[in-house]
């Protein structure tokens, strides 16, 4: 940790915040997520730091409890497609065959289609809910983790150091977690984080097209469906979600390509 | 006296480094050197990677390769500092009086283009010549390098020739312009030994018959000693030894240039045949799956105990292949393999533990035959906790030993492969081999990858250990001056067969068959006049047939 | 046969194979999800008898495999169905829609394509300093937020606060071409910015590929002019990856379309597609699905071919 690059620093406090902020919702938030306090769209004063929505709730408490509700998403859907994603890329590669074929051509397919699209049709047929949303994301997402982990476990499995494993005699436990994971982490989370965004965007396109959280519950997208009448008329409460997600996006960019740089760089060693 | 064509004095070059985990920061790589070359001249510049030679070269067109930079110095060319003129007066000099021959032709062709647009194309940008004397040029030089159909090749692409004929092709687009002088960086290192001769010949006849003079950069003493009038022997960016080629490599003064000189000079008395051999390969044919043809036809070749049998043969002999079989890797399609007294499974499954502990592999690239998230220890001491359940305090003083034997020592024990050169590395390797006390270790161009004296080294710890630990090696390589350095028995290959095979001294002495007599007769020896020789003798050889 | 024609058929078999398939995941994804059709119509309270009843009348009680050879077969014949909200037929409500979705991505096109080379040019040409670093800067913020609030954003401060442009982009068929340009110029600044970030990095990368290539030192080391080398050795091999770049995030507009038009209300696929998933009209998710599905295939297919055809080493075998 030491040598930390200033810019990573800053990502990684703002990260921090964030996820501290979405943690503690309750008890920072001013009011209640649902509660509605003033008049419809008031502007910022000491009692409303970012002024009220379109039915009179305070803004702030609800982008607070937004931000949980919008990283409570991402990151399960996060975790899911990693492991998901992640597990059977590595099985891929090591297997093999017929069972990597099956898998590639499969992952192939789902990617033929844009993601949003598959979404789209998925979320005609079920209700909407959280937890379907999650998966919905997801699986969708498993393919591109899949993918990747897939491509840097076949890079290593050619590895010379591999092979002497397998001509050492050792079983398939050790080669994949001693020494292709362990190689293999670096890239792995990097692509961690740029997931997380890409999950952060999703839900929240998908929220403001209406198919992702529903209200009352708070979210960023939503947030930005229910105010957006307000824009014709000049008021912003709208964009304060566009503040938010490019914050967090950026720090958590700014981190995935300090671990990337630190990790790589450790590889080449002295040329 | 006149001026000479090319006067370097007091260069100095610099490069931006990155180290890992460190702000990025200048080094010097090349510290103040001094030469002269006069027209119509060679000058071989001969040095270990990180000598700076192919820096030097570069800077002879006032030009640095990635962050490299020319720090200090001058660097006259036909009378001017070209150091200190406009970058339009460089870019006159470049192409037109000074031309570049790198390593790499296949990379360093356009390959959207063809071979005779690239060609002429300095010729004609820097007007010397109009576009048609310049491709009447280019047909003469392509006939006079020896290139087949002269009139045709330039039409192809440069996928289209094979690499011995591109590296001529290159050499051809360095003389269209009539260049004062021609920068060879290393032109015939990644050329098979056999194709090495040829482009070796051409290069010097085509010097010879133009009167250009030339930058020879290499890292081959052997070869730089058939082309050069003068040489300078350089180490880490200084410059050790500058004289003519024949007091460099009969009369070296300095240590440095005299353990360059001597290099492969390593005596082993060829040991007689055991009644037991350990490894037994009788009869073994083999292909890769999904092609339809064999890779490897019918091969047949004995290892005794405590022996080195070398395999020997250029690039897509089969030589790795055979490795590949006899570790089960890919099983043959017929054939047996015996190891010690008893006959092992076709593939890698079907083996027992004490199989594959008895035959180890070394790899060619240290550098990825190791774990790089793993230290020094864990690299080593696997297979003692894997072959022999070592734990704790005994595996660490056996790890101790076994870096004490391969001259590295305990303070190793932690580091990562990263921090160890390229030397050390292959050490390692080795150690992790004979941790498992194997019977027999499979070598695979373990030192092609090194610098000839760091090479050297690696060869002698071999030897010493198969003298204490009397392990055999099956020893794979292309260079036959490591044959001849280590061998007690040879299997010459060529296109999947053994085409000679018997003890090194049957092996190394006449009467040859054709194959092999090419091949000795084609590894640059380190006097003077050899190439020649071999080059007139084969021309009265092939007037007698 | 020539090598290059083998491989591009072979590239055109494998995108009408995926094509297939994907029209048979998407009809699958509604057979094997809870719900359907009848569901939809009556809600989810509809007594058992009452959707057995429906899903009689419409067919829905049929082998899936039937239904879905019947809907492909349609779908090939152009007819895509009947609606189940309004019971339009609709070929005919996507017809004049995706006629202006098309429209509103090929100026999107027609403006981020020479930006984004030009830019990625640029950067190359500066890299590491000042103009590439900005580039870079603002490229990373506009990938960090999302399509739709970049449209409120411009919305907000170029429509509202600055009174330029339309915040609603309406168009119909008695506009004129200019009427038509200034409706939609802010859900073509909002697709441009999205998918400018993408295809400037990528031909950045491209470019600073091929110019890191040792062909180039030994065009260097001809003495020839930067210009020289770059038109006369980079581009022949920069074209190739940059193409296939634009190719790749033209599909990517497919999708930023979708949300554009929600946001600016303009009349498409996208926001038809949106309203339908809404009202649960499966009949409409799947052929909007499928036709936006077949843009994208189609739109890869051509990032492959295209750089099938200009590999010197295909086109030119041994």
């Amino acid at each position: 940790m030491k040598n930390i690059p200033i810019s990573a620093a800053i990502g990684l406090f703002l990260t921090a915040m964030y996820f501290v902020g979405a943690i503690f919702a309750p008890l920072l938030a001013p009011y209640g997520m649902a509660e509605v306090v003033g008049d419809v769209w008031e502007p910022s004063s000491s009692e409303y730091l970012l002024g009220t929505d379109n039915i009179g709730r305070d803004l702030l408490s609800r982008m607070i409890y937004g931000g949980r509700t919008t990283i409570f998403v991402a990151t399960m859907a996060t975790i899911l497609s990693f492991t998901t994603g992640s597990i059977l890329g590595f099985l891929a590669a090591v297997l093999g065959g017929w069972a990597d074929q099956v898998m590639s051509r499969t992952v192939d397919l789902i990617m033929s289609i844009p993601s949003l699209i598959t979404a789209l049709v998925v979320l005609a047929m079920v209700p909407v809910t959280i937890p379907v949303l999650i998966l919905v994301m997801g699986f969708l997402d498993a393919t591109r983790v899949y993918r990747l982990a897939r491509a840097v476990a076949v890079d290593i499995n050619v590895m010379d150091y591999v092979e002497a494993a397998k001509l050492r005699g050792e079983g398939r436990a050790w080669v994949i977690f001693r020494e292709i994971l362990p190689n293999a982490l670096s890239p792995l989370v990097a692509e961690l984080g740029l997931r997380f965004i890409f999950m952060v965007l999703f839900i929240s396109t998908l929220s403001f097209l209406g198919l992702g959280v529903q209200p009352p519950l708070a979210d960023w997208g939503g947030i930005v469906k229910e105010n957006k009448d307000g824009i014709v008329y000049g008021i912003g409460a709208a964009l304060y979600p566009a503040v938010a997600i490019a914050t967090l996006a950026i720090s958590v960019n700014l981190v995935a390509d300090w671990v990337l740089n630190r990790t790589t760089s450790l590889k080449g060693g002295r040329g | 006296m006149s001026e000479p064509l090319l006067k370097v004095r007091g260069l100095k070059i610099g490069a931006t480094v990155y180290p890992p985990g460190e702000k990025p920061h200048n080094i010097e790589i090349v510290h103040g050197v001094d030469f002269d070359l006069e027209r119509g001249k060679v000058l071989g510049l001969i040095g270990e990677s990180g000598a700076g030679k192919s820096t030097i070269g570069l800077a002879s067109m006032a030009y640095g390769r990635g962050g490299v930079k020319i720090t200090g110095g001058e660097v006259w060319v036909n009378g001017r500092d070209i150091l200190k003129t406009s970058l339009k007066d460089i870019r006159g000099l470049r192409g037109g009086e000074v031309t570049y021959v790198s390593q790499s032709a296949a990379a360093s062709f356009n390959p959207a283009k063809k071979i005779m647009d690239q060609v002429v194309e300095a010729a004609v940008e820097q007007k010397k010549f109009s576009r048609r004397q310049a491709e009447e040029r280019a047909r003469a030089l392509f006939a006079k390098l020896g290139l087949p159909d002269p009139d045709k090749i330039g039409e192809r692409y440069p996928h289209q020739v094979s690499g011995g004929q591109l590296q001529r092709c290159m050499t051809a687009l360095a003389l269209c312009p009539e260049p004062d002088l021609v920068v060879f960086d290393e032109p015939t290192t990644a050329l098979d030994v056999t194709t090495q001769i040829d482009v070796l010949m051409a290069i010097k006849e085509a010097i010879q018959d133009t009167g250009v003079a030339a930058l020879y950069i290499t890292h081959d003493l052997a070869v730089v000693a058939q082309v050069s009038d003068d040489i300078m022997v350089l180490r880490m960016g200084d410059m050790v030894e500058y004289g003519e080629t024949d007091q460099i490599i009969n009369r070296p003064q300095k240590e440095y240039t005299q353990a360059l000189v001597s290099v492969r000079s390593i005596e082993h008395e060829e040991k007689k045949p055991t009644p037991e051999p350990v490894l037994s390969v009788t009869g073994i044919s083999a292909r890769y799956k999904g092609l339809a043809f064999d890779v490897l036809h019918n091969v047949t070749v004995d290892l005794h105990p405590g022996q080195t049998l070398a395999v020997v043969g250029e690039s897509g002999s089969g030589k790795s292949t055979l490795a590949r079989v006899i570790t089960g890797l890919l099983p043959p399609r017929e054939g047996e393999i015996a190891f010690a007294g008893r006959k092992l499974s076709r593939d890698l499954a079907g083996r027992s533990r004490e199989d594959l502990r008895e035959l180890q592999m070394i790899y060619q690239m240290a550098d990825v035959a190791m774990n790089p998230r793993q230290t020094v220890g864990t690299i080593i001491g696997r297979p003692l906790e894997f072959y022999f359940g070592m734990r704790g305090a005994e595996k660490r003083k056996r790890i101790i030993e076994l870096l004490d034997e391969i001259e590295m020592g305990e303070k190793f024990i932690d580091r990562y492969p990263a921090e160890l050169s390229g030397g050390q590395k292959q050490r390692v390797c080795i150690a992790r081999s004979l941790a498992a006390k194997p019977k027999m270790i499979i070598c695979d161009e373990v030192t092609s990858a090194l610098d000839p004296l760091v090479a050297d080294g690696i060869l002698k710890l071999l030897l010493d250990l198969q003298k204490i630990e009397n392990v055999a090696y099956l020893f794979i390589t292309h260079d036959l001056a490591t044959v001849k350095a280590i061998s007690d028995s040879i299997a010459v290959m060529y296109q999947g067969r053994v085409v000679r095979y018997g003890s090194k001294s049957q092996v190394l002495s006449p009467p040859f068959d054709d194959y092999t007599d090419l091949l000795l007769s084609s590894v640059p020896e380190m006097r003077l006049g050899w190439l020649e020789e071999v080059v007139a003798h084969r021309k009265m050889e092939s007037a007698g047939h | 046969m020539h090598p290059i024609v083998k491989l591009v058929s072979q590239r055109f078999a494998l995108g009408l194979l995926l094509l297939f398939g994907a029209s048979a995941m998407i009809f699958g994804l509604t057979e094997a999800l809870p719900g359907d059709a009848a569901q939809a119509v009556l809600g989810q309270s509809a007594t058992p008898e009452s959707l057995a009843n429906l899903r009689e009348e419409m067919g829905l009680d049929r082998p899936a495999l039937t239904r879905y050879f019947e809907w492909l077969g349609g779908i090939l014949q152009g007819d895509l169905g009947q609606s189940l909200t309004n019971k339009l037929d609709i070929a005919e409500s996507i017809g004049n829609r995706l006629g202006n979705t098309l429209f509103l991505a090929f100026w999107a096109a027609i403006v981020s394509v020479p930006l984004a080379i030009f830019l990625g040019l640029l950067a190359v040409r500066y890299r590491n300093r000042w103009p590439d670093k900005l580039i870079s800067a603002v490229t990373l913020t506009t990938i960090s937020i999302p399509e739709f609030l970049i449209g409120y954003v411009l919305v907000y401060f170029v429509a509202v606060k600055l009174g330029m442009f339309s915040p609603l982009a309406m168009i119909n068929d008695s506009m004129s071409l200019g009427q038509k340009l200034n409706a939609i110029a802010l859900p073509v600044i909002v697709l441009t910015m999205v998918v400018l970030a993408h295809m400037m990095r990528m031909t950045r990368a491209a470019i600073l590929n091929v110019m890191q290539s040792a062909y180039i030192e030994t065009a260097e080391l001809k003495g020839l002019t930067n210009f020289t080398i770059i038109y006369r050795h980079a581009l022949p091999n920069a074209i190739a990856p940059i193409v296939n770049v634009v190719m790749l995030n033209l599909a990517y507009l497919v999708v930023g379309v979708v949300v554009v038009e929600v946001v600016f209300v303009y009349p498409g696929m996208g926001q038809y597609l949106v309203d339908h998933v809404t009202k649960r009209d499966v009949p409409v998710v799947l052929a909007c699905g499928v036709i936006f599905a077949a843009i994208y295939i189609g739109l890869n297919m051509l990032a492959d071919i295209v750089a099938i055809l200009a590999n010197p080493r295909l086109r030119h075998p041994k």
